[in-house]
């Protein structure tokens, strides 16, 4: 799918997620990390730690139902084919979990920061991805 | 406790709609940010500066406060080693993020577009992080 690049639409959206980490943080000292948000749910212990995140994820949802009619080239979104989701789901939530964190809590909150480890791990997800698009869609004619 | 549930709800509706508005929430926008050599979409770019700026200067004002408006205290990372989990992790995540688009965030926003394969995404992706605990510890 071809998208068109929409800068100004990005400067919005990238500025809203910027807010959203700072009030999160502001308000309820957390980091804006959706990796870790997710996987500490996983332990569906339904204390205090998953009631915060789980509120996010309802905000996260309802934000998404909200404003996608006027979403930028995502009226209509491209989806994974079923074996794509499985593996790339697998891989994500696995190098999330050991690394620590996404693009969200190491690209924009850790680099926000100024935390080294988090430029490190960005830096290093940006490129691996970058070669596997090269790979997948150039070398292998996906 | 219900202005901090109150603050996280919010930041949850303006991530949510920024992820939405920027098109972030389209694989395929993504994408074509890591597409270089073809349909490349530079808007990503844009997104990611625009978030860093807003909470680069936020979290500075933030921090100079000793705790949270509405909490007892800023819950943030503890280990500053830039180890191998770090690397090797960040790498696993590149893959599958090059491969789908999706990262944690848009792949869970996604549900709003009401699409049964993202709740596979997302199971696979509850078992890879699951199955990361079974890692030991270095």
């Amino acid at each position: 799918m071809i998208t068109e690049f929409t800068p100004y639409t990005g400067l919005l959206g990238g500025a809203l997620i910027g807010l959203a980490a700072v009030i999160l943080m502001a308000g309820a000292g957390r980091i804006a990390g959706c990796a870790g948000i997710f996987r500490h749910m996983l332990t569906l212990n339904f204390d205090g730690e998953f009631i915060w995140r789980a509120l996010f994820v309802v905000g996260l949802v309802a934000g998404t139902a909200l404003t996608k009619p006027f979403a930028a080239n995502a009226t209509v979104i491209a989806l994974p084919t079923l074996s794509i989701a499985i593996i790339g789901g697998l891989l994500v939530g696995f190098g999330t979990a050991l690394g620590h964190g996404c693009t969200s809590g190491h690209g924009i909150c850790g680099i926000s920061r100024f935390s080294v480890r988090s430029i490190v791990a960005t830096l290093t997800f940006m490129v691996v991805a970058i070669i596997t698009v090269f790979i997948t869609h150039h070398v292998l004619g996906g | 406790m219900l202005m901090q549930r109150l603050s996280v709800l919010v930041s949850g509706l303006l991530f949510g709609a920024g992820l939405t508005i920027s098109g972030m929430v389209n694989p395929a926008k993504v994408i074509n940010f890591l597409d270089f050599a073809g349909k490349f979409d530079a808007t990503l770019l844009f997104v990611f500066a625009a978030g860093v700026a807003v909470a680069m200067i936020g979290y500075y004002f933030t921090f100079k406060r000793p705790a949270p408006f509405f909490g007892e205290r800023f819950h943030l990372p503890t280990v500053f080693a830039v180890d191998r989990r770090l690397l090797i992790g960040a790498a696993i995540f590149g893959i599958g993020w090059g491969l789908t688009g999706y990262c944690p965030g848009p792949a869970i926003a996604s549900l709003a577009y009401l699409q049964p394969i993202s709740f596979v995404f997302l199971v696979a992706m509850a078992v890879g992080a699951l199955a990361a605990n079974l890692v030991p510890e270095e």
